[in-house]
């Protein structure tokens, strides 16, 4: 496997066995190797085989596994078990993730660590069942009502849908928040050679930060008050008092916000002389990965296999070449693995010597509009393509030369 | 105040937001004192949903989860299935249950899972200000029915009665030495418990709903609605038809 | 000999242990509660049977009924 559509976290696997997984297996596996014990869900496309491996697996791993009645009830019945003591889980897409909402700003007013499982389909509603998308990027940071931070991370290989779900469940008991584990039916449903951990490590103790809530597990004794009004230290309701409830808001959004330089990781390729700059998350990285390839004349045969010469050479007549002379774009590739909190200060960093930024996404332009706002004086380009295919690199390395002004282009991939 | 409130309730809290002569403090005691009895306060967690009658864990000194609307009993499977042999008791109200959580109440009914559901029936909703609820009488007029109700009222007990409830019983706040014992009975069944207590809400059902605005007449009606069986009180089931949800699934994998 | 206390913060003048106790021992006093309500005051406690019906009735918790010596007041 290539090292490096494996993030630098990965790469620290203790007697790693190696197995061919599916994206959505993968997140299950790492659900359990996280240590998540319980799992409630409802079925649906595209996450359905998370449900399902889970359904079988949970057992065996000592967990429990109940299929409820739905979406809202799924995102419930997880944080009552993680009061019960059990790290918790659900998994859904879209139209589901809606529904879970209310439970999630339930789940960030009381500070209960639990982790959503978002494989995004193409919207609104039903939209498209079977594609893939990335709008939900501003439902994972906005969805539920009021003012509230959230940490979502952006899985783009089935590695990382290891790796991130593993993650998801130390970051949320160490900030005492949800966690969205934002992944897409690209990546959902790719299938991967990936290293995971031969056996279930034991738990790293983690300090929790926390606004102040109440946060021992029920039945221990310490007559626990779950609240999910603004409320003090005893779970007390404090809606009431203007000033005392403000304290709360700023002291929850605090444990996030002011932490953000210990939960952001960025993995970044190609920019230590980058003119250009693709930012990207999620399935988008692997395209735009390519992208930075060609634009720099590398060679890599897996970009475009046989079978896709012998394609093109039918369709079109013309061979699909590799080897460009754009060795002088210096593009290079930000990839955004934890895509809320917005990685602000550290993108600042990156782009410091960058005088074009591409923001390609498989929805309108949402993220780009983050990335803008801190970019200032770089311009910053959305490639927003809608529809539920990736940008392809070509059309990415294409916007590149036209932003540039070089004038060769080269062949339109359809 | 009574020795029971002295151990029980968090005194800091107090004193509690319910209405002079609200029917949500008999029902506290009453679920108190079979807490009590039984002894299983170290084993036992209470959830709630929203509205006044979840307001009356808030101010027991327990492990509670005071929740979202209607989804109290989804909260409570989770918390039961993940401490399967610990106690688990909801309390809620009727439009908590059978409006915004009927579609959780049907089912965690027809799971039979051993959760106790404590169902405040005030025939309105009464923290939001007096609009109806799924169990107000026809005819009533509420703040949302002003020219009178055109809804048949659902019946909780009913319900759970045919989706294979372990222990239905319906009382009212007149009744508070049955009701704490079919608390108690509720309790101690392995399966799911409903008890319904229809209670009063003199500041927002009063005279519309009751036909009395002073609670002292809405007890008195009850007590005379018992009597003359205008309503089905009393243990309505008790008897397993179910398997209990967390039997069958240890039947099937570890939990 | 009854000892019923009431407790003037809990009791919010709800007027149900009136009509709860068969033995008609509250009575309606000017005697005020926290809320600024009236509360009752006991009269007869000799005549209390135990039934604890006000104990359970009292939404407030604010009745307390012991077994002792004849004390009308509360604190």
């Amino acid at each position: 496997m290539d090292k490096e559509f494996i993030s630098k976290e990965s790469q620290g696997h203790k007697e790693p066995t190696k197995m061919v997984l599916q994206g959505n297996e993968a997140c299950a596996k790492g659900a359990i190797h996280g240590g998540c014990r319980f799992f409630a869900g409802y079925p649906i496309t595209p996450s359905t085989e998370v449900i399902e491996y889970l359904a079988l697996e949970m057992g065996k791993a000592g967990g429990t596994f109940i299929q409820m009645e739905d979406e809202i009830a799924s995102a419930c019945a997880i944080v009552g078990a993680r009061w019960g003591g059990r790290k918790a889980m659900t998994a859904t897409s879209g139209p589901g993730f809606t529904l879970m909402q209310e439970a999630i700003g339930y789940a960030v007013s009381t500070e209960t660590p639990v982790v959503i499982v978002d494989i995004q389909r193409g919207g609104p509603s039903t939209g498209q069942p079977t594609m893939s998308s990335q709008h939900d990027i501003y439902q994972a940071r906005y969805g539920s009502h009021g003012d509230y931070q959230i940490i979502a991370l952006a899985p783009s290989s089935v590695q990382e849908m290891y790796d991130f779900t593993k993650k998801a469940f130390q970051l949320a008991e160490e900030y005492r928040t949800p966690v969205i584990l934002l992944g897409d039916e690209i990546v959902g449903h790719m299938r991967e050679k990936i290293s995971v951990d031969k056996e279930i490590e034991k738990e790293k103790e983690v300090i929790p930060v926390s606004a102040g809530s109440p946060c021992t597990d029920f039945y221990k004794g310490a007559n626990t008050l779950v609240e999910g009004q603004l409320h003090d230290e005893m779970g007390r309701r404090i809606g009431h008092l203007p000033q005392k409830s403000g304290d709360f808001l700023v002291k929850l959004d605090e444990k996030i916000s002011k932490n953000i330089d210990k939960i952001a990781s960025i993995d970044t390729y190609f920019m230590e002389d980058a003119e250009i700059a693709i930012v990207a998350y999620g399935s988008v990285v692997r395209t735009s990965l390519n992208a930075v390839k060609l634009a720099r004349g590398i060679k890599d045969d897996r970009i475009t296999s046989k079978l896709k010469i012998v394609r093109d050479v039918i369709t079109k007549g013309v061979p699909q070449t590799l080897q460009t002379d754009y060795g002088h774009l210096k593009v290079g590739l930000i990839k955004i693995n934890t895509v809320w909190p917005f990685p602000e200060e550290q993108l600042k960093k990156l782009i410091k010597k960058v005088e074009l930024i591409i923001v390609p996404e498989m929805n309108m332009g949402k993220y780009c509009r983050e990335i803008e706002r801190v970019a200032k004086k770089v311009k910053v380009i959305s490639l927003a393509k809608s529809g539920g295919e990736l940008p392809t690199p070509q059309e990415i390395l294409n916007r590149i030369i036209k932003e540039t002004g070089v004038k060769k282009e080269i062949e339109e991939d359809e | 105040m009574n020795s029971l409130f002295e151990e029980y309730i968090r005194k800091e809290a107090l004193p509690t937001l319910f209405c002079p002569g609200c029917g949500n403090g008999i029902v506290q005691q009453a679920a108190i004192r079979a807490i009590d009895k039984l002894g299983i306060r170290e084993n036992t967690a209470l959830v709630s949903g929203i509205g006044c009658s979840s307001w009356i864990p808030c101010y027991i000194n327990m492990d509670v989860m005071h929740t979202i609307h209607g989804r109290a009993l989804a909260f409570a499977t989770g918390l039961k299935l993940a401490q399967p042999d610990k106690n688990v008791m909801v309390f809620t109200g009727d439009g908590d249950c059978l409006a915004i959580g009927g579609n959780h109440f049907i089912h965690a009914a027809g799971r039979n899972i051993d959760i106790t559901v404590i169902m405040i029936n005030n025939y309105i909703y009464g923290m939001t200000g007096g609009q109806k609820s799924p169990t107000t009488p026809m005819n009533a007029v509420t703040k949302t029915s002003p020219f009178g109700s055109i809804d048949y009222p659902l019946d909780g007990c009913a319900l759970a009665n045919t989706l294979g409830a372990s222990y239905v019983a319906r009382w009212t706040t007149a009744h508070p030495i049955q009701l704490e014992k079919s608390i108690k009975e509720g309790i101690e069944t392995k399966g799911f418990s409903y008890i319904e207590v229809l209670a009063q809400c003199p500041v927002q059902g009063g005279k519309n709903v009751y036909g009395e605005k002073e609670p002292a007449a809405i007890l008195r009606k009850y007590r005379d609605m018992a009597k003359e069986g205008t309503v089905s009180l009393g243990v309505l089931k008790s008897e397993k038809t179910k398997e209990e949800y967390i039997e069958r699934l240890r039947k099937k994998e570890t939990l | 000999m009854a000892i019923i206390k009431i407790d003037k913060t809990s009791c919010k003048g709800c007027d149900i242990c009136y009509a709860v106790c068969p033995k008609k021992i509250f009575v309606r006093s000017q005697n005020r509660n926290q809320y600024g309500t009236n509360m009752p005051e006991v009269v007869n406690p000799e005549n209390c049977t135990y039934c604890t019906m006000c104990e359970r009735m009292c939404p407030d918790g604010a009745i307390l009924v012991e077994r002792g010596e004849i004390i009308e007041d509360e604190d």
